[in-house]
Protein backbone atom coordinates (compact mmCIF):
# COMPACT_ATOMS: atom_id res chain seq x y z
CA UNK A 1 0.00 0.00 0.00
CA UNK A 2 1.26 3.49 -0.83
CA UNK A 3 1.70 5.91 2.11
CA UNK A 4 -0.90 8.75 2.21
CA UNK A 5 0.43 11.89 0.48
CA UNK A 6 1.60 14.73 2.76
CA UNK A 7 -1.19 17.25 3.59
CA UNK A 8 -0.95 20.80 2.27
CA UNK A 9 0.16 23.60 4.68
CA UNK A 10 -1.95 26.59 5.76
CA UNK A 11 -5.04 24.84 7.13
CA UNK A 12 -4.92 24.97 10.96
CA UNK A 13 -6.40 22.29 13.20
CA UNK A 14 -9.81 23.51 14.42
CA UNK A 15 -10.63 20.53 16.60
CA UNK A 16 -11.12 21.56 20.24
CA UNK A 17 -12.64 24.95 19.29
CA UNK A 18 -16.31 25.55 20.04
CA UNK A 19 -18.87 27.52 18.04
CA UNK A 20 -19.64 30.70 20.01
CA UNK A 21 -23.19 31.56 21.14
CA UNK A 22 -24.60 34.59 19.34
CA UNK A 23 -26.19 37.21 21.62
CA UNK A 24 -29.50 37.42 19.62
CA UNK A 25 -30.22 41.02 20.70
CA UNK A 26 -33.32 41.29 18.55
CA UNK A 27 -34.97 38.30 20.22
CA UNK A 28 -34.46 39.81 23.67
CA UNK A 29 -35.84 43.20 22.63
CA UNK A 30 -38.90 41.79 20.87
CA UNK A 31 -39.66 39.48 23.81
CA UNK A 32 -39.43 42.41 26.22
CA UNK A 33 -41.80 44.48 24.04
CA UNK A 34 -44.35 41.67 23.93
CA UNK A 35 -44.21 41.29 27.73
CA UNK A 36 -44.79 45.05 28.10
CA UNK A 37 -47.82 44.98 25.78
CA UNK A 38 -49.30 41.99 27.62
CA UNK A 39 -48.73 43.71 30.98
CA UNK A 40 -50.52 46.80 29.69
CA UNK A 41 -53.50 44.71 28.56
CA UNK A 42 -53.67 42.90 31.92
CA UNK A 43 -53.45 46.24 33.74
CA UNK A 44 -56.21 47.70 31.60
CA UNK A 45 -58.52 44.81 32.42
CA UNK A 46 -57.55 44.85 36.10
CA UNK A 47 -58.50 48.54 36.35
CA UNK A 48 -61.50 48.26 34.02
CA UNK A 49 -65.12 47.83 34.97
CA UNK A 50 -64.72 44.17 35.83
CA UNK A 51 -65.35 42.77 39.27
CA UNK A 52 -62.78 39.96 39.34
CA UNK A 53 -64.22 38.68 42.60
CA UNK A 54 -67.35 37.74 40.62
CA UNK A 55 -65.28 35.78 38.13
CA UNK A 56 -63.63 33.68 40.82
CA UNK A 57 -66.89 33.31 42.75
CA UNK A 58 -68.90 32.11 39.73
CA UNK A 59 -66.12 29.97 38.24
CA UNK A 60 -67.22 26.96 40.29
CA UNK A 61 -70.92 27.51 41.03
CA UNK A 62 -73.22 24.57 40.44
CA UNK A 63 -74.94 25.96 37.32
CA UNK A 64 -71.60 26.58 35.60
CA UNK A 65 -70.23 23.15 36.51
CA UNK A 66 -73.43 21.51 35.28
CA UNK A 67 -73.13 23.60 32.13
CA UNK A 68 -69.62 22.37 31.38
CA UNK A 69 -70.69 18.76 32.01
CA UNK A 70 -73.64 19.18 29.63
CA UNK A 71 -71.36 20.82 27.07
CA UNK A 72 -68.93 17.90 27.18
CA UNK A 73 -71.66 15.25 27.13
CA UNK A 74 -73.22 16.89 24.09
CA UNK A 75 -69.87 17.42 22.33
CA UNK A 76 -68.84 13.77 22.81
CA UNK A 77 -72.22 12.29 21.81
CA UNK A 78 -72.69 14.59 18.81
CA UNK A 79 -69.12 13.90 17.67
CA UNK A 80 -69.70 10.13 17.95
CA UNK A 81 -72.85 10.48 15.87
CA UNK A 82 -70.93 12.68 13.43
CA UNK A 83 -68.04 10.22 13.05
CA UNK A 84 -70.43 7.30 12.60
CA UNK A 85 -72.39 9.15 9.92
CA UNK A 86 -69.16 10.43 8.41
CA UNK A 87 -67.71 6.95 7.95
CA UNK A 88 -70.96 5.56 6.52
CA UNK A 89 -71.38 8.49 4.13
CA UNK A 90 -67.72 8.39 3.04
CA UNK A 91 -68.03 4.66 2.24
CA UNK A 92 -71.25 5.38 0.31
CA UNK A 93 -69.50 8.19 -1.55
CA UNK A 94 -66.68 5.86 -2.64
CA UNK A 95 -69.00 2.99 -3.56
CA UNK A 96 -69.50 2.04 -7.21
CA UNK A 97 -73.29 2.15 -6.64
CA UNK A 98 -74.66 5.41 -8.19
CA UNK A 99 -77.69 5.47 -5.86
CA UNK A 100 -75.55 5.38 -2.71
CA UNK A 101 -73.17 7.92 -4.22
CA UNK A 102 -75.95 10.37 -5.00
CA UNK A 103 -77.59 10.00 -1.58
CA UNK A 104 -74.23 10.65 0.10
CA UNK A 105 -73.48 13.70 -2.03
CA UNK A 106 -76.99 15.06 -1.40
CA UNK A 107 -76.62 14.66 2.37
CA UNK A 108 -73.32 16.52 2.39
CA UNK A 109 -74.73 19.23 0.14
CA UNK A 110 -77.82 19.81 2.31
CA UNK A 111 -76.19 19.84 5.75
CA UNK A 112 -73.07 21.74 4.79
CA UNK A 113 -75.12 24.20 2.78
CA UNK A 114 -77.26 25.59 5.61
CA UNK A 115 -76.19 27.34 8.83
CA UNK A 116 -75.88 25.11 11.89
CA UNK A 117 -77.98 27.44 14.04
CA UNK A 118 -80.79 27.22 11.47
CA UNK A 119 -80.63 23.41 11.56
CA UNK A 120 -80.80 23.45 15.36
CA UNK A 121 -83.88 25.68 15.28
CA UNK A 122 -85.52 23.44 12.66
CA UNK A 123 -84.99 20.28 14.73
CA UNK A 124 -86.21 22.00 17.87
CA UNK A 125 -89.34 23.27 16.12
CA UNK A 126 -90.07 20.02 14.31
CA UNK A 127 -93.36 19.84 16.20
CA UNK A 128 -94.65 22.71 14.07
CA UNK A 129 -94.34 20.47 11.01
CA UNK A 130 -95.24 17.10 12.52
CA UNK A 131 -97.40 17.48 15.64
CA UNK A 132 -97.15 13.74 16.26
CA UNK A 133 -94.35 11.43 15.21
CA UNK A 134 -93.97 7.67 15.33
CA UNK A 135 -94.29 4.43 13.42
CA UNK A 136 -97.88 3.98 12.16
CA UNK A 137 -99.71 1.32 14.18
CA UNK A 138 -96.79 0.66 16.49
CA UNK A 139 -95.90 3.73 18.44
CA UNK A 140 -96.56 7.46 18.33
CA UNK A 141 -95.95 10.45 20.52
CA UNK A 142 -96.36 14.20 20.52
CA UNK A 143 -93.36 15.75 18.82
CA UNK A 144 -93.01 18.43 21.54
CA UNK A 145 -92.48 15.68 24.11
CA UNK A 146 -89.95 13.76 22.02
CA UNK A 147 -87.96 16.67 20.60
CA UNK A 148 -86.38 17.87 23.84
CA UNK A 149 -83.59 20.45 23.70
CA UNK A 150 -81.16 17.58 24.30
CA UNK A 151 -82.39 15.51 21.36
CA UNK A 152 -82.71 18.52 19.06
CA UNK A 153 -79.14 19.60 19.89
CA UNK A 154 -77.79 16.07 19.43
CA UNK A 155 -79.47 15.60 16.05
CA UNK A 156 -78.65 19.11 14.85
CA UNK A 157 -74.97 19.02 15.87
CA UNK A 158 -74.36 15.35 15.05
CA UNK A 159 -75.96 15.28 11.63
CA UNK A 160 -74.28 18.53 10.64
CA UNK A 161 -70.94 17.19 11.89
CA UNK A 162 -71.46 14.01 9.86
CA UNK A 163 -71.50 16.04 6.65
CA UNK A 164 -68.11 17.58 7.43
CA UNK A 165 -66.61 14.39 8.88
CA UNK A 166 -67.57 12.40 5.77
CA UNK A 167 -65.23 14.56 3.71
CA UNK A 168 -62.43 14.16 6.24
CA UNK A 169 -62.96 10.37 6.19
CA UNK A 170 -63.11 10.27 2.41
CA UNK A 171 -59.81 12.15 2.20
CA UNK A 172 -58.29 9.65 4.63
CA UNK A 173 -59.48 6.64 2.65
CA UNK A 174 -58.23 8.14 -0.62
CA UNK A 175 -54.81 8.62 0.99
CA UNK A 176 -54.38 4.85 1.40
CA UNK A 177 -52.45 3.27 -1.46
CA UNK A 178 -54.57 1.40 -4.03
CA UNK A 179 -52.18 -1.56 -3.62
CA UNK A 180 -53.62 -2.04 -0.12
CA UNK A 181 -57.11 -2.68 -1.53
CA UNK A 182 -55.63 -5.06 -4.08
CA UNK A 183 -53.61 -6.97 -1.49
CA UNK A 184 -56.74 -7.27 0.68
CA UNK A 185 -58.75 -8.52 -2.30
CA UNK A 186 -55.99 -10.94 -3.24
CA UNK A 187 -56.38 -12.71 0.12
CA UNK A 188 -60.12 -12.95 -0.55
CA UNK A 189 -61.49 -9.97 1.37
CA UNK A 190 -64.68 -8.27 0.19
CA UNK A 191 -64.90 -4.50 -0.21
CA UNK A 192 -66.35 -3.78 3.22
CA UNK A 193 -64.01 -6.08 5.12
CA UNK A 194 -61.02 -4.60 3.29
CA UNK A 195 -62.24 -1.13 4.28
CA UNK A 196 -62.77 -2.08 7.92
CA UNK A 197 -59.64 -4.17 8.51
CA UNK A 198 -57.07 -2.65 6.15
CA UNK A 199 -58.03 0.77 4.79
CA UNK A 200 -59.78 2.52 7.71
CA UNK A 201 -57.06 1.75 10.28
CA UNK A 202 -54.51 3.32 7.95
CA UNK A 203 -56.81 6.22 7.12
CA UNK A 204 -57.25 6.96 10.84
CA UNK A 205 -53.64 8.07 11.10
CA UNK A 206 -54.32 10.73 8.49
CA UNK A 207 -57.74 11.82 9.75
CA UNK A 208 -56.96 12.25 13.46
CA UNK A 209 -55.42 15.73 13.20
CA UNK A 210 -58.41 17.14 11.23
CA UNK A 211 -60.85 15.22 13.46
CA UNK A 212 -59.16 16.77 16.51
CA UNK A 213 -59.82 20.13 14.89
CA UNK A 214 -63.45 19.18 14.27
CA UNK A 215 -63.91 18.01 17.88
CA UNK A 216 -62.52 21.27 19.27
CA UNK A 217 -64.90 23.04 16.92
CA UNK A 218 -67.72 20.85 18.22
CA UNK A 219 -67.00 21.73 21.89
CA UNK A 220 -67.52 25.38 21.02
CA UNK A 221 -70.37 24.76 18.55
CA UNK A 222 -72.44 23.30 21.42
CA UNK A 223 -72.77 26.91 22.63
CA UNK A 224 -75.16 27.43 19.69
CA UNK A 225 -77.52 24.99 21.42
CA UNK A 226 -78.14 27.76 23.98
CA UNK A 227 -80.67 29.17 21.49
CA UNK A 228 -82.81 26.03 21.87
CA UNK A 229 -82.63 26.03 25.68
CA UNK A 230 -80.11 23.21 26.03
CA UNK A 231 -78.47 23.92 29.43
CA UNK A 232 -74.87 23.95 28.28
CA UNK A 233 -72.12 26.23 29.58
CA UNK A 234 -72.92 29.44 27.71
CA UNK A 235 -76.66 29.05 28.25
CA UNK A 236 -76.19 28.71 32.01
CA UNK A 237 -73.75 31.62 32.13
CA UNK A 238 -76.30 33.77 30.29
CA UNK A 239 -79.04 32.78 32.74
CA UNK A 240 -76.86 33.93 35.61
CA UNK A 241 -76.06 37.31 34.07
CA UNK A 242 -79.71 37.88 33.16
CA UNK A 243 -80.26 37.74 36.94
CA UNK A 244 -77.24 39.67 38.25
CA UNK A 245 -76.19 41.80 35.23
CA UNK A 246 -72.51 40.73 35.57
CA UNK A 247 -72.32 40.12 31.81
CA UNK A 248 -68.58 40.37 31.18
CA UNK A 249 -67.64 38.51 34.36
CA UNK A 250 -69.76 35.50 33.42
CA UNK A 251 -68.61 35.53 29.80
CA UNK A 252 -65.05 35.41 31.11
CA UNK A 253 -66.01 32.47 33.36
CA UNK A 254 -67.40 30.61 30.34
CA UNK A 255 -64.37 31.54 28.23
CA UNK A 256 -61.96 30.23 30.87
CA UNK A 257 -63.77 26.89 30.96
CA UNK A 258 -63.77 26.51 27.17
CA UNK A 259 -60.03 27.29 27.14
CA UNK A 260 -59.37 24.73 29.88
CA UNK A 261 -61.28 21.98 28.08
CA UNK A 262 -59.54 22.64 24.76
CA UNK A 263 -56.15 22.71 26.51
CA UNK A 264 -56.83 19.23 27.90
CA UNK A 265 -57.97 17.89 24.54
CA UNK A 266 -54.77 18.72 22.66
CA UNK A 267 -52.50 16.24 24.50
CA UNK A 268 -55.27 13.63 24.31
CA UNK A 269 -55.17 13.96 20.54
CA UNK A 270 -51.42 13.33 20.56
CA UNK A 271 -51.97 10.11 22.51
CA UNK A 272 -54.51 8.95 19.91
CA UNK A 273 -52.13 9.82 17.07
CA UNK A 274 -49.44 7.69 18.66
CA UNK A 275 -51.91 4.78 18.94
CA UNK A 276 -52.69 4.88 15.23
CA UNK A 277 -49.12 5.49 14.09
CA UNK A 278 -48.40 1.76 14.57
CA UNK A 279 -45.87 0.52 12.05
CA UNK A 280 -45.10 3.93 10.56
CA UNK A 281 -41.95 4.60 12.57
CA UNK A 282 -39.04 2.38 11.69
CA UNK A 283 -37.76 1.90 15.21
CA UNK A 284 -40.98 2.40 17.18
CA UNK A 285 -41.89 -0.63 19.18
CA UNK B 1 -55.78 -37.47 -18.57
CA UNK B 2 -55.01 -34.52 -16.34
CA UNK B 3 -56.69 -31.23 -16.93
CA UNK B 4 -55.01 -27.86 -17.01
CA UNK B 5 -55.24 -25.95 -13.71
CA UNK B 6 -55.72 -22.73 -15.66
CA UNK B 7 -57.33 -22.62 -19.08
CA UNK B 8 -57.31 -19.23 -20.79
CA UNK B 9 -59.35 -18.96 -23.99
CA UNK B 10 -59.35 -15.98 -26.42
CA UNK B 11 -59.16 -13.45 -23.60
CA UNK B 12 -59.23 -9.76 -24.51
CA UNK B 13 -58.92 -6.79 -22.21
CA UNK B 14 -58.95 -3.10 -23.10
CA UNK B 15 -58.11 -0.08 -21.01
CA UNK B 16 -59.97 2.61 -22.93
CA UNK B 17 -58.35 2.70 -26.38
CA UNK B 18 -55.43 0.56 -25.30
CA UNK B 19 -55.67 -3.17 -26.09
CA UNK B 20 -53.86 -4.85 -23.22
CA UNK B 21 -54.76 -8.41 -24.22
CA UNK B 22 -55.78 -9.53 -27.74
CA UNK B 23 -57.35 -13.00 -27.77
CA UNK B 24 -54.85 -14.74 -25.55
CA UNK B 25 -55.20 -18.54 -25.13
CA UNK B 26 -53.00 -20.56 -22.80
CA UNK B 27 -53.02 -23.63 -20.53
CA UNK B 28 -51.16 -23.94 -17.26
CA UNK B 29 -50.74 -27.48 -16.01
CA UNK B 30 -50.67 -28.59 -12.36
CA UNK B 31 -47.17 -28.30 -10.92
CA UNK B 32 -45.93 -26.25 -13.84
CA UNK B 33 -43.69 -23.21 -13.35
CA UNK B 34 -44.35 -20.73 -16.11
CA UNK B 35 -42.39 -17.52 -16.64
CA UNK B 36 -43.98 -14.72 -18.63
CA UNK B 37 -41.50 -12.36 -20.23
CA UNK B 38 -41.86 -9.35 -22.50
CA UNK B 39 -41.51 -5.59 -22.60
CA UNK B 40 -43.61 -3.43 -20.28
CA UNK B 41 -47.07 -2.95 -21.77
CA UNK B 42 -46.98 -6.36 -23.44
CA UNK B 43 -49.91 -7.59 -21.32
CA UNK B 44 -48.18 -10.12 -19.06
CA UNK B 45 -49.09 -8.34 -15.81
CA UNK B 46 -52.63 -7.77 -17.06
CA UNK B 47 -52.94 -11.50 -17.74
CA UNK B 48 -52.03 -12.28 -14.12
CA UNK B 49 -54.43 -9.64 -12.80
CA UNK B 50 -57.22 -11.14 -14.89
CA UNK B 51 -56.58 -14.59 -13.42
CA UNK B 52 -57.11 -13.36 -9.87
CA UNK B 53 -59.78 -10.89 -11.04
CA UNK B 54 -58.15 -7.66 -9.93
CA UNK B 55 -58.95 -6.79 -13.56
CA UNK B 56 -62.11 -8.03 -15.29
CA UNK B 57 -61.72 -9.42 -18.80
CA UNK B 58 -63.78 -7.92 -21.63
CA UNK B 59 -64.25 -11.10 -23.64
CA UNK B 60 -63.21 -14.73 -23.66
CA UNK B 61 -63.03 -16.96 -20.61
CA UNK B 62 -60.66 -18.14 -17.90
CA UNK B 63 -61.22 -21.45 -16.10
CA UNK B 64 -59.39 -22.14 -12.85
CA UNK B 65 -59.56 -25.69 -11.51
CA UNK B 66 -62.40 -26.31 -13.98
CA UNK B 67 -64.46 -23.34 -12.75
CA UNK B 68 -65.27 -20.38 -15.00
CA UNK B 69 -63.99 -17.18 -13.36
CA UNK B 70 -66.01 -14.04 -12.67
CA UNK B 71 -69.14 -14.99 -14.61
CA UNK B 72 -71.82 -17.68 -14.79
CA UNK B 73 -73.39 -18.90 -18.00
CA UNK B 74 -77.15 -18.91 -17.83
CA UNK B 75 -79.72 -18.86 -20.63
CA UNK B 76 -77.16 -18.12 -23.32
CA UNK B 77 -75.84 -15.08 -21.44
CA UNK B 78 -73.00 -14.41 -19.03
CA UNK B 79 -73.91 -12.99 -15.61
CA UNK B 80 -71.34 -11.40 -13.35
CA UNK B 81 -70.75 -13.27 -10.09
CA UNK B 82 -71.31 -11.53 -6.77
CA UNK B 83 -68.40 -10.01 -4.90
CA UNK B 84 -68.63 -12.85 -2.38
CA UNK B 85 -68.29 -15.54 -5.06
CA UNK B 86 -65.41 -13.70 -6.71
CA UNK B 87 -63.72 -13.55 -3.30
CA UNK B 88 -64.18 -17.32 -2.96
CA UNK B 89 -62.61 -17.89 -6.40
CA UNK B 90 -59.70 -15.60 -5.53
CA UNK B 91 -58.80 -17.85 -2.60
CA UNK B 92 -57.56 -20.45 -5.08
CA UNK B 93 -54.82 -18.07 -6.18
CA UNK B 94 -52.12 -16.31 -4.20
CA UNK B 95 -50.73 -13.03 -5.51
CA UNK B 96 -47.33 -11.48 -4.90
CA UNK B 97 -47.09 -7.87 -6.00
CA UNK B 98 -44.20 -5.92 -7.43
CA UNK B 99 -44.45 -3.38 -4.59
CA UNK B 100 -45.14 -5.99 -1.86
CA UNK B 101 -48.31 -4.27 -0.56
CA UNK B 102 -47.84 -5.57 2.96
CA UNK B 103 -50.28 -4.04 5.44
CA UNK B 104 -48.11 -1.39 7.12
CA UNK B 105 -50.14 -1.28 10.34
CA UNK B 106 -49.71 -4.98 11.02
CA UNK B 107 -46.62 -6.99 11.99
CA UNK B 108 -45.13 -9.63 9.69
CA UNK B 109 -47.02 -12.31 11.62
CA UNK B 110 -50.29 -10.36 11.59
CA UNK B 111 -49.98 -9.84 7.83
CA UNK B 112 -49.89 -13.60 7.40
CA UNK B 113 -52.67 -14.46 9.87
CA UNK B 114 -55.04 -11.75 8.62
CA UNK B 115 -56.43 -13.71 5.67
CA UNK B 116 -56.87 -17.13 7.31
CA UNK B 117 -58.53 -15.66 10.42
CA UNK B 118 -60.63 -12.92 8.79
CA UNK B 119 -61.59 -14.48 5.48
CA UNK B 120 -61.50 -18.20 6.22
CA UNK B 121 -62.67 -17.73 9.81
CA UNK B 122 -60.03 -20.03 11.25
CA UNK B 123 -58.77 -19.97 14.86
CA UNK B 124 -55.85 -17.64 15.54
CA UNK B 125 -53.95 -20.25 17.60
CA UNK B 126 -53.74 -22.81 14.84
CA UNK B 127 -53.14 -20.15 12.14
CA UNK B 128 -50.33 -18.62 14.19
CA UNK B 129 -48.48 -21.93 14.31
CA UNK B 130 -48.75 -22.26 10.53
CA UNK B 131 -47.73 -18.64 10.03
CA UNK B 132 -44.60 -19.07 12.14
CA UNK B 133 -43.75 -22.17 10.12
CA UNK B 134 -44.20 -20.16 6.89
CA UNK B 135 -41.97 -17.39 8.24
CA UNK B 136 -39.36 -20.00 9.05
CA UNK B 137 -39.69 -21.36 5.52
CA UNK B 138 -38.95 -17.93 4.01
CA UNK B 139 -36.09 -17.47 6.49
CA UNK B 140 -37.71 -14.79 8.65
CA UNK B 141 -38.59 -16.64 11.85
CA UNK B 142 -36.87 -13.91 13.88
CA UNK B 143 -38.86 -11.09 12.27
CA UNK B 144 -42.39 -12.15 13.19
CA UNK B 145 -43.04 -9.08 15.36
CA UNK B 146 -41.45 -6.54 13.00
CA UNK B 147 -43.58 -4.05 11.10
CA UNK B 148 -43.06 -3.83 7.32
CA UNK B 149 -41.30 -0.47 7.65
CA UNK B 150 -38.68 -2.19 9.82
CA UNK B 151 -37.90 -4.78 7.13
CA UNK B 152 -35.76 -4.54 3.99
CA UNK B 153 -37.45 -4.83 0.59
CA UNK B 154 -36.31 -8.42 0.19
CA UNK B 155 -37.64 -9.32 3.64
CA UNK B 156 -40.95 -7.61 2.92
CA UNK B 157 -41.35 -9.54 -0.31
CA UNK B 158 -40.63 -12.81 1.48
CA UNK B 159 -43.31 -11.96 4.06
CA UNK B 160 -45.66 -11.21 1.16
CA UNK B 161 -44.96 -14.66 -0.29
CA UNK B 162 -45.68 -16.23 3.11
CA UNK B 163 -48.90 -14.19 3.34
CA UNK B 164 -50.06 -15.53 -0.03
CA UNK B 165 -49.11 -19.13 0.90
CA UNK B 166 -51.06 -18.91 4.18
CA UNK B 167 -54.30 -19.08 2.19
CA UNK B 168 -53.18 -22.47 0.78
CA UNK B 169 -53.63 -21.46 -2.87
CA UNK B 170 -53.53 -23.91 -5.79
CA UNK B 171 -51.77 -21.36 -7.97
CA UNK B 172 -49.24 -18.67 -7.10
CA UNK B 173 -49.07 -15.54 -9.22
CA UNK B 174 -45.93 -13.40 -9.07
CA UNK B 175 -46.07 -9.94 -10.64
CA UNK B 176 -42.46 -8.85 -11.16
CA UNK B 177 -41.62 -9.86 -7.59
CA UNK B 178 -38.04 -8.60 -7.73
CA UNK B 179 -38.38 -5.48 -9.89
CA UNK B 180 -38.70 -3.09 -6.94
CA UNK B 181 -35.74 -4.57 -5.09
CA UNK B 182 -32.16 -3.41 -4.77
CA UNK B 183 -29.94 -5.77 -6.80
CA UNK B 184 -28.32 -7.35 -3.74
CA UNK B 185 -31.77 -8.32 -2.34
CA UNK B 186 -33.05 -10.08 -5.48
CA UNK B 187 -31.29 -13.36 -4.73
CA UNK B 188 -32.99 -14.04 -1.38
CA UNK B 189 -36.47 -13.66 -2.94
CA UNK B 190 -35.61 -15.85 -5.94
CA UNK B 191 -34.24 -18.48 -3.56
CA UNK B 192 -37.60 -18.66 -1.77
CA UNK B 193 -39.38 -18.92 -5.13
CA UNK B 194 -37.06 -21.72 -6.27
CA UNK B 195 -37.76 -23.64 -3.07
CA UNK B 196 -41.48 -23.14 -3.67
CA UNK B 197 -41.16 -24.38 -7.28
CA UNK B 198 -39.35 -27.49 -6.04
CA UNK B 199 -42.17 -28.21 -3.60
CA UNK B 200 -44.47 -28.67 -6.61
CA UNK B 201 -46.45 -25.42 -6.45
CA UNK B 202 -48.00 -24.28 -9.73
CA UNK B 203 -46.57 -20.84 -10.45
CA UNK B 204 -47.00 -18.09 -13.02
CA UNK B 205 -44.17 -15.60 -12.76
CA UNK B 206 -43.97 -12.31 -14.62
CA UNK B 207 -40.30 -11.50 -14.49
CA UNK B 208 -37.31 -9.84 -16.07
CA UNK B 209 -34.95 -12.28 -14.32
CA UNK B 210 -34.03 -14.44 -17.32
CA UNK B 211 -31.53 -16.36 -15.23
CA UNK B 212 -34.33 -17.44 -12.91
CA UNK B 213 -36.50 -18.35 -15.90
CA UNK B 214 -33.73 -20.45 -17.41
CA UNK B 215 -33.07 -22.28 -14.18
CA UNK B 216 -36.57 -22.82 -12.78
CA UNK B 217 -39.22 -22.43 -15.48
CA UNK B 218 -40.80 -25.45 -17.14
CA UNK B 219 -42.10 -23.14 -19.83
CA UNK B 220 -41.29 -19.58 -20.91
CA UNK B 221 -43.95 -17.47 -22.63
CA UNK B 222 -42.89 -14.38 -24.53
CA UNK B 223 -45.62 -11.77 -24.96
CA UNK B 224 -45.71 -8.65 -27.09
CA UNK B 225 -48.51 -6.14 -27.70
CA UNK B 226 -51.11 -8.16 -25.82
CA UNK B 227 -50.46 -11.47 -27.56
CA UNK B 228 -48.32 -14.58 -27.05
CA UNK B 229 -45.53 -14.51 -29.63
CA UNK B 230 -43.56 -17.58 -28.67
CA UNK B 231 -43.56 -20.21 -25.94
CA UNK B 232 -41.72 -23.37 -25.09
CA UNK B 233 -38.97 -24.80 -22.91
CA UNK B 234 -36.75 -22.15 -21.33
CA UNK B 235 -33.69 -23.42 -23.16
CA UNK B 236 -35.51 -23.15 -26.52
CA UNK B 237 -37.19 -19.77 -26.10
CA UNK B 238 -34.25 -18.11 -24.35
CA UNK B 239 -31.47 -20.06 -26.02
CA UNK B 240 -32.72 -20.45 -29.58
CA UNK B 241 -35.71 -18.16 -30.20
CA UNK B 242 -37.49 -18.66 -33.53
CA UNK B 243 -39.45 -15.42 -33.76
CA UNK B 244 -37.74 -12.18 -34.79
CA UNK B 245 -39.54 -10.20 -32.06
CA UNK B 246 -38.32 -12.64 -29.38
CA UNK B 247 -34.78 -12.34 -30.67
CA UNK B 248 -34.99 -8.56 -30.65
CA UNK B 249 -36.37 -8.52 -27.09
CA UNK B 250 -33.75 -10.91 -25.76
CA UNK B 251 -30.86 -9.08 -27.36
CA UNK B 252 -32.18 -5.83 -25.88
CA UNK B 253 -32.50 -7.32 -22.38
CA UNK B 254 -29.24 -9.26 -22.11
Amino acid sequence: MKPAPALAEGFPDLSGMRIAREPHWFRWISAALIVLVLAAIVRAFANGQIEWSYVSRFLTVKAILEGIVNTMVMAVLAMMLGIFLGIVVAIMRLSPNPVLKTVAAGYTWLFRGTPLILQLLLWFNLALVFPTIGIPGLWSARAVDVMTPFLAALLGLGINQGAYTSEVMRAGMLSVDIGQYEAAQAIGMGRLRALRRIVLPQAMRVVIPPLGNEFIGMVKATSLASVIQYPELLHNAENIYYANSRVIELLIVAGLWYLLVVSILTPLQMLLERRFARGTLRLAR
Amino acid sequence: MTKPLVAIRTVSKNFGEFQALRGVSLDVWPGEVMCLIGASGSGKTTLLRCINQLAMIDSGGIWLDGELLGVREHGGKLHRLSEREIGRQRLKTGMVFQRFNLFPHKTALENITEGPTQVQGRKLDEVRTEALELLRRVGLAAKSDSYPAQLSGGQQQRVAIARALAMKPMLMLFDEPTSALDPELVGEVLAVMKELAKSGMTMMVVTHELGFAREVADRVVYMDQGAIVEQGRASDVLGAPREERTKAFLSAVI
